[in-house]
């Protein structure tokens, strides 16, 4: 039981991470009908942006208020990957835009391998790894055998990924600009003829899934402490499995199908085996998509003739 | 970049046609944006330091040439971009009618470019001796026929048939594997386990395509590379079978037919009276790649006529139509899946072969991406493409290595092969912004009524598939 609510939690954290950038390909995908295959390198970037943020406010202020270094950080990343997914629809998806169907994919296999490789040759192909920070943990549930422990970091990732969750749940449904998006969603064309400016709407898709990623990021470089350039591909596949899990195109599946590729993966490694973690991740990404293409919360798609 | 729509309107008017400050203003635009992408990224580059503690360089100058290029890249292309404003405005690297003039001589050309793999050893020794010619055979021409014979294998299942496969490393990764393991534990001979290799893998490709292959584009493609994955994860961690990461060494090499290409008595040189060189199993590897990637041509030619082939294309271009005509979408799927595999086998076995030794490093996910890059770059269904996609990104990441005079310039710490793949990835995207359809892009239909008539993939419809 214990063992089990250690596993819990510790999925828990690990799944809002995958729930945070699955959003990034979950909305691209319900606005343009494409798999954004760079998004996963646009997060191991945005990692790459927090740790140089981290040392130089280290080295410049010290590590005393590791709070508000967090907060600025998440700030500056988030800004800064923002900037770069922007600068990325803008040079390699826009001028695709009604292009036949797989140009952009390629596109964005290019710009995968291309920012893979940019960020090996501008930092180095080792693992960069920080000094460790909120190392600290509470107690929970304290046992002869085994005590269930829930570390700061993973409460101030729990906490931070709710709040994000919420804020930008609120931009989507009650904004003008989240139904701007919705209509996009649904018929871009119509969307135009209302008024709508739709190459805007898509890049502030694109910004605002990189700036959950550069969350993300943030949140994986606290809990690991390590991050090198080949960190994307893994992760960004897993998000994408959580995405169609949940549904593709539903917000809220999304993050649902994020937390339960976390927990299934924390659970297999600790009840089964920690090496076959990545193939039952894999597997489930096939078989739902055999049995059930429409994941737990979307639409089933209707198909016009 | 926002006003380069707007810009050349704008000045249309204006008798030069040219208007410096505008375009002075968006290629300072296009520079600040490129000073805020720098400035974490490039501007600090993070190292170990002699403590293995991450220390920050600050490298402003490398930031200073970005935005600089940048600015000075923006404004030359809104400048000419001006300058065209009335006419068309089109960069035109080739005069105009070049592929046309290339397709209506294509047999011609078919014939020059065969004649020139059959004596691409002989030309290369003569024009680099015997020491120098081991590398370019080797390198260039091994190295591509490979990446070409993948790519026409994969070309059936992208091409044709209109599926997109982003794990086709997984065939190549069980050809290669089924001959290493079958050779090395059975020891049964090169010219057995190819065919059965190209059948292991065409097994597989039909096992892993019946229950996926009713699902439609972006989402086969990523269950295609889940499953390249799982093969590849699987073969890293059942390490009593594969050998991990730490992969199959030792594997034997090929013989010419029997007769192996050693330094004994019974060897390839001593049998022919020649004298003992590495080269010779080179060569002979090559006609082998170069017989394995036209036998793939030539079927996938063939097929193209029959009515398998038709229905795959019929398939790729509108699914619905096809069912409504009673075509088994299912079956026709599978065979394009399964055939598609089998060349990758066979490329798999002939890899392990040359190579000696096999890892799961070989078979990861970037080589899918890599040989569908030549598939699609090459414009979908052109054999013709695929062979100069290949060549083209193959040999000129290749070329890198032997940019040794770069160090002049950059100093004696530039390493031209670290920016291969990134080179890679950034042509990647610009080819599909120059030609979304691939370099080659016209239909060229089987079936005819009176004359046979090129079609430009632009006027194709293309449906769900």
């Amino acid at each position: 039981m214990e063992v089990f609510l250690q596993q819990l939690i510790n999925g828990l954290t690990l799944g809002s991470i995958y729930g945070l950038i699955a959003i990034g390909y979950t909305m691209v995908f319900g606005i343009i009908g494409m798999v954004n295959f760079a998004h996963g390198d646009v997060f191991m970037l945005s990692a790459f942006i927090a740790l140089i943020f981290f040392m130089l406010i280290a080295s410049w202020f010290g590590a005393a208020l590791i709070v508000v270094a967090l907060i600025v950080v998440l700030a500056l990343a988030m800004f800064f990957t923002a900037l770069w997914s922007w600068a990325i629809e803008r040079v390699a998806y826009r001028p695709l835009r009604g292009s036949f169907r797989l140009a952009p994919l390629i596109s964005a296999i290019g710009m995968s391998i291309f920012l893979m490789n940019f960020v090996q040759v501008v930092q180095g192909p080792r693992n960069k790894s920080t000094a460790p920070m909120l190392n600290k943990s509470i107690t929970l549930i304290e046992s002869a055998t085994y005590s269930v422990q829930i570390s700061y970091k993973q409460i101030v990732i729990i906490v931070t990924t709710a709040v994000l969750l919420a804020a930008f749940w609120y931009i989507v449904q009650k904004t003008s600009l989240g139904r701007a998006q919705r209509a996009c969603e649904q018929d871009r064309k119509m969307a135009a003829l209302l008024g709508i400016d739709v190459d805007r709407t898509i890049s502030i898709t694109f910004v605002m899934g990189a700036a959950l990623a550069a969350v993300a990021g943030v949140m994986y470089l606290v809990l690991y402490g390590v991050v090198s350039f080949n960190d994307g591909f893994i992760p960004g596949v897993k998000a994408f499995t959580a995405a169609v899990l949940g549904g593709i195109g539903s917000l809220p599946g999304a993050v649902i199908g994020g937390l339960l590729i976390g927990l299934i993966e924390v659970m297999w490694s600790a009840y089964f085996t920690i090496d076959y973690k990545d193939v039952a991740a894999f597997c489930i990404l096939a078989i739902v998509l055999v049995f059930m293409p429409s994941g737990l919360l979307g639409r089933p798609e209707v198909e016009k003739v | 970049m926002a006003t380069s729509a707007k810009a050349p309107e704008a000045s249309a008017p204006a008798a030069s046609g040219r208007d410096i400050k505008a375009a002075v203003k968006e290629a300072g635009f296009a520079a600040l944006i490129t000073f805020g992408l720098c400035i974490p990224i490039i501007a600090w580059g993070t190292r170990q330091n002699m403590d293995n503690v991450l220390v920050l360089d600050p490298r402003w100058d490398a930031v200073a040439w970005a935005v600089l290029i940048v600015f000075v890249g923006r404004l030359l292309i809104v400048l000419r971009k001006q300058g065209a404003a009335g006419r068309k405005s089109m960069v035109r690297f080739l005069p105009q009618g070049t592929f046309a003039f290339f397709e209506r001589h294509s047999r011609k050309f078919s014939l020059f470019g065969l004649g020139f793999l059959v004596t691409f050893p002989i030309i290369a020794i003569n024009l680099a001796g015997w020491g120098g010619a081991l590398k370019w055979i080797d390198n260039f021409g091994i190295q591509i026929l490979i990446y070409v014979m993948l790519g026409w294998g994969l070309n059936i299942v992208v091409g044709l048939a209109g599926l997109l496969d982003l794990g086709y490393v997984a065939f190549y990764a069980v050809g290669a594997y089924s001959y290493a393991l079958l050779a090395k534990n059975f020891g049964l001979s090169f010219w057995i386990l190819l065919p059965m290799s190209g059948i292991l893998a065409a097994f597989w490709g039909m096992l892993l395509g019946f229950p996926v292959l009713r699902l439609r584009g972006d989402y086969l493609a990523i269950v295609t590379l889940a499953f390249g994955e799982i093969i590849r994860l699987v073969l890293i961690n059942w390490v009593d079978f594969s050998g991990g990461y730490a992969g199959i060494s030792g594997i034997p090499r090929p013989t010419f037919f029997g007769i192996p290409f050693n330094a004994n008595d019974d060897g390839f040189a001593a049998r022919f009276g020649l004298e003992f060189s590495p080269l010779y199993r080179t060569i002979f590897l090559y006609y082998l790649i170069l017989a394995l990637a036209l036998l793939t041509a030539f079927v996938s030619l063939r097929l193209r006529r029959l009515p398998v082939g038709r229905a795959w294309e019929a398939l790729r271009e509108d699914e619905i139509a096809c069912r409504s005509l009673g075509i088994n979408t299912t079956s026709t799927k599978l065979t394009a899946f399964s055939i598609g595999a089998m060349f990758g086998g066979f490329a798999g076995a002939f890899f392990s072969a040359r190579q000696g030794f096999i890892s799961p490093e070989s078979f990861v996910f970037m080589e899918s991406a890599i040989i569908l890059a030549i598939v699609v770059l090459g414009g979908m269904g052109s054999l013709w493409g695929c062979a100069i996609a290949a060549i083209v990104m193959i040999g000129g990441t290749e070329l890198l290595r032997e940019l040794e005079w770069l160090k002049a310039i950059f100093g004696s710490d530039f390493d031209p092969t670290k920016y291969r793949m990134l080179i890679f990835g950034l042509a990647m995207v610009v080819i599909m912004i120059w030609k979304p359809r691939g370099l080659i892009s016209t239909r060229e239909p089987t079936a005819f009524l009176k004359e046979k008539k090129t079609i430009s993939a632009d006027m194709v419809q293309e449906g769900h598939g």
